[in-house]
């Protein structure tokens, strides 16, 4: 027979929480360390273009921005939220969006505007209703035009007696017939922002997000889709411009200016796009109808900083929408409406006939 | 207007199918066990011994006349010494039998396979032989195998996915009472006449299915298909098999029988199998034992009523000081307080786990990026829900349909600010069913 009079002591005050009891390693930090790396070879290519005064100001952009939270959060008593990393990716992409030559203490200004009103002071992380980087950049844009807009040659533009040169798109308003060759537009061997020039790593960027499954397709797709759609049915209409047919113009629209930049990286900030596919799609295509109207119909020749502005602050409406018409929510409504007009018609003719009675 | 999916959403939560290869081992009777009167879901059995009273291994100690409910055996032979008190891996409190064992595991008079010769006896022989759900569910079985629709059941679905990370005890049965299984599946088949039967298998497991292949090409069985599943977190959640197999949407709160589908776990499968052979009703069950903490993880085969120490202790006892143990997966299971817990027969597996693992990194704030909702095999919005119950926000809740969760943890595991998503929809769950317990009570 066994014995029973041992005594035993059992582990106890073990800890009891919920299920489940593992989380993915993927967390925000990490996160955002792999949008960090989406963004290194449109570093490497601003660098190649532009000198080491690109390199340069990316980076102070980062650490500008980590100082502008670090400080926050001491001064307001707050828990130190650099740790997430994302307030890197915010001056990163803030950098990515000037011209090579600005003033880099304007670059500071543009960084604590982004970080300190549009992040901190909306409750940081995660409660911002517009993406940082975009309203540090039109604040700058609007503050400083005549530096946001003086663009650098690249080191292997040829031209005679200047530094400085348009962009495509510029060119474009300007009216201009000899627009750059496209292959020169996708390699980013023209006048323009900093990380917006080069497609060929923008897209190597973005591939990378996407396979690793940190952005979504969707947004992307439908921007530049409808960016492309949309230039294809105008420059059809009117005819393409100077040796470029209605296709070749499609192409340029999509290469030019910060539709590339801004379809992957800024459009597709988590905080400010909607959640749910069919909101996504709503917001793509919003963003690049947005920025098409602002190109050819306004008189700014580049909008896809406000068009990704103008959809962020739609952006809840959009949700509030998906989620109602994904889970049938509006067109219950819609029946109980109806049935409470058919049961108050009901009663009023009652009414009526008893009336009569 | 949901697009249809082929398959639902799913995650890829890891395997760390450790024990696998381990066979299984029948574990020694322990001096004391402690059967609870609450192994299934429904009315509690009360008991049907006294302090003092002879028991022998299979005799019937606890039943009640309530519907939802089934008998319990004695695991082992030996003396009653009591009928306590005692807390339960849900922290509530249960009546338990407490036997000590006598080592000799007499086998009590009259145990012969049961006589089935209708549908009527089948569901009498599965009540008798004490069978709840033992994927974790313990819901019990001849209630679920005794449909009011009968006539509309046409498929059996045997539930071998397995899907939880570390567990192995169901594969372990896959591959040791293969024939068991198979029996089990054509005898509920035969009684539910129902014309297809399915045994699905996640694809991590292809010894399982070639297994299965190899027997069914064997004994000729023509009706009973093995349906590889993708190795992928939560495949074998019941509405979740019924859509991968079937393509049939089953909704919460809707019965599989109502769609013509019944499930069965494996084991379950496997047990009924084995009963109408022997008729030795449940007693034992086999479980996975692992985690960092233990020092020789495997499948044991475990007295019903063993307390979780005695079953640690028999694999080698603790390797570090746990900070965790869990009965059942790490997705879905249950975190004890303490190990004086003792096993009941829904019981798949005892994890124990050292700080390193129990410790869930801090929540941070929501970053909006969506990552729950496309993880969700149901298309949900948790972090809508979690807004919703702050709020207190009842009707939102409803509209965005929380109750169709079925607290897989898929969004909790792939949240990267770590929030407890999963717990929130358990609360918003509640808060829904409170509301409207006080709408009817009006």
């Amino acid at each position: 027979m066994p014995e029973t009079s041992k005594q035993v002591t059992y582990k106890s005050g073990l800890l009891v929480s919920n299920s489940p009891h593992m989380v993915t390693k993927l967390d925000t930090q990490r996160t955002m360390l792999y949008v960090l790396i989406g963004l290194l070879p449109s570093t490497i290519a601003a660098t190649i273009y532009f000198g080491g005064g690109a390199l340069l100001r990316i980076i102070l952009g980062a650490v500008f921005a980590c100082l502008a939270e670090f400080c926050y959060d001491k001064i307001m008593k707050k828990p130190n939220t650099t740790r997430d990393l994302s307030c890197l990716v915010t001056g990163v992409i803030l950098a990515m969006n000037v011209p090579a030559t600005l003033p880099v203490w304007m670059l500071c200004i543009g960084c604590c505007v982004s970080i300190i009103i549009v992040k901190c002071l909306y409750g940081g992380i995660g409660r911002n209703i517009a993406n940082p980087a975009l309203v540090g950049r039109i604040v700058l844009l609007l503050s400083w035009t005549s530096y946001m807009t003086t663009w650098p040659l690249t080191r292997f533009q040829t031209a005679v007696d200047a530094t400085t040169g348009a962009t495509p798109l510029g060119q474009l308003a300007d009216g201009a017939t000899q627009l750059p060759a496209l292959s020169d537009m996708f390699l980013g061997n023209i006048g323009g922002a900093l990380g917006e020039t080069c497609t060929l790593a923008i897209l190597i960027g973005g591939i990378f997000l996407i396979a690793t499954k940190i952005i979504s397709p969707i947004i992307p797709c439908c921007f530049i889709g409808t960016v492309f759609l949309f230039s294809l049915i105008y420059y059809g209409i009117t005819g393409g411009v100077g040796d470029y047919n209605a296709f070749q113009m499609a192409l340029f629209q999509i290469l030019a200016g910060g539709c590339m930049f801004g379809a992957f990286f800024c459009a597709t900030d988590y905080v400010t796009s909607p959640i749910m596919e069919r909101g996504k799609v709503v917001f793509g295509i919003g963003c690049g109808l947005v920025t098409m109207i602002i190109r050819l119909f306004c008189s700014y020749p580049e909008g896809v900083s406000f068009a990704i502005l103008f959809m962020n602050i739609l952006t809840p409406l959009i949700d509030r929408w998906s989620e109602r018409s994904f889970y049938g929510i509006a067109k219950k409504e819609r029946m109980e409406k109806k049935q409470k007009k058919a049961e108050e018609k009901a009663a009023e003719s009652l009414e009526k006939g008893g009336s009569k009675a | 207007m949901r697009f249809r999916k082929k398959h639902l959403s799913d995650i890829n939560a890891g395997h760390y199918k450790n024990t696998a290869g381990c066979a299984s081992k029948e574990m020694p009777v322990p001096a004391i066990v402690k059967i609870s009167m609450s192994e299934n879901i429904g009315a509690p059995c009360k008991p049907l011994v006294a302090k003092g009273d002879q028991v022998k291994v299979g005799q019937l100690i606890g039943d009640t006349d309530a519907f939802l409910s089934v008998p319990i055996h004695s695991s082992v032979s030996g003396t009653v010494q009591g009928i306590e008190q005692v807390r339960n891996a849900m922290g509530g409190f249960d009546t338990v039998v407490v036997i000590a064992s006598d080592g000799k595991q007499e086998v009590v008079d009259g145990i012969k396979p049961p006589v089935v010769e209708s549908q009527p006896d089948f569901i009498k022989a599965m009540r008798a032989s004490g069978l709840v759900g033992l994927g974790g569910a313990s819901f019990p079985s001849w209630v679920k195998f005794n449909p009011k629709n009968l006539i509309d059941i046409d498929t059996l679905i045997v539930n071998g996915a397995e899907c939880e990370p570390f567990i192995t005890s169901d594969h372990r049965t896959m591959l040791e009472d293969a024939q068991d299984v198979l029996d089990g599946a054509q005898a509920m088949m035969k009684w539910l006449q129902a014309e297809n039967g399915y045994i699905a298998i996640e694809d991590n497991k292809q010894d399982a299915i070639e297994n299965f292949n190899k027997l069914i090409v064997q004994e000729k069985i023509t009706n009973l298909h093995v349906f590889p599943l993708k190795a992928r977190y939560p495949k074998g959640a019941e509405r979740v098999l019924i859509y991968e197999v079937t393509g049939k949407r089953c909704d919460a709160g809707v019965l599989p029988a109502s769609l013509g589908v019944i499930v069965s776990n494996v084991t379950s499968t496997a047990f009924m199998g084995k009963y109408l052979k022997t008729g030795m009703p449940l007693t034992k069950k086999r479980v996975t034992v692992d985690g960092d903490c233990v020092t020789n993880p495997g499948n044991i085969v475990v007295p019903i009523g063993t307390s979780i120490h005695d079953v640690i202790e028999f694999c080698g006892g603790y390797k570090q000081e746990p900070r965790k143990i869990l009965l059942g997966g790490p997705m879905m299971g249950r975190a004890i307080p303490s190990d004086e817990v003792t096993t009941v027969k829904a019981n798949n597996a005892i994890l124990a786990f050292s700080a390193s693992f129990a410790e869930i990194p801090e929540e941070t704030a929501c970053i909006n990026c969506g990552r729950c909702h496309v993880a969700c095999p149901f298309d949900l919005l948790p972090t809508k829900f979690a807004e919703a119950y702050e709020r207190g926000d009842v009707d939102m809740l409803r509209d965005l349909q929380v109750m169709q969760c079925m607290e897989c943890g898929s969004c909790s595991f792939v949240c990267p600010a770590h929030r407890p998503l999963a717990f929130m929809n358990k609360l918003g769950k509640a808060m829904v069913k409170e509301a409207d317990r006080n709408a009817r009570n009006k």
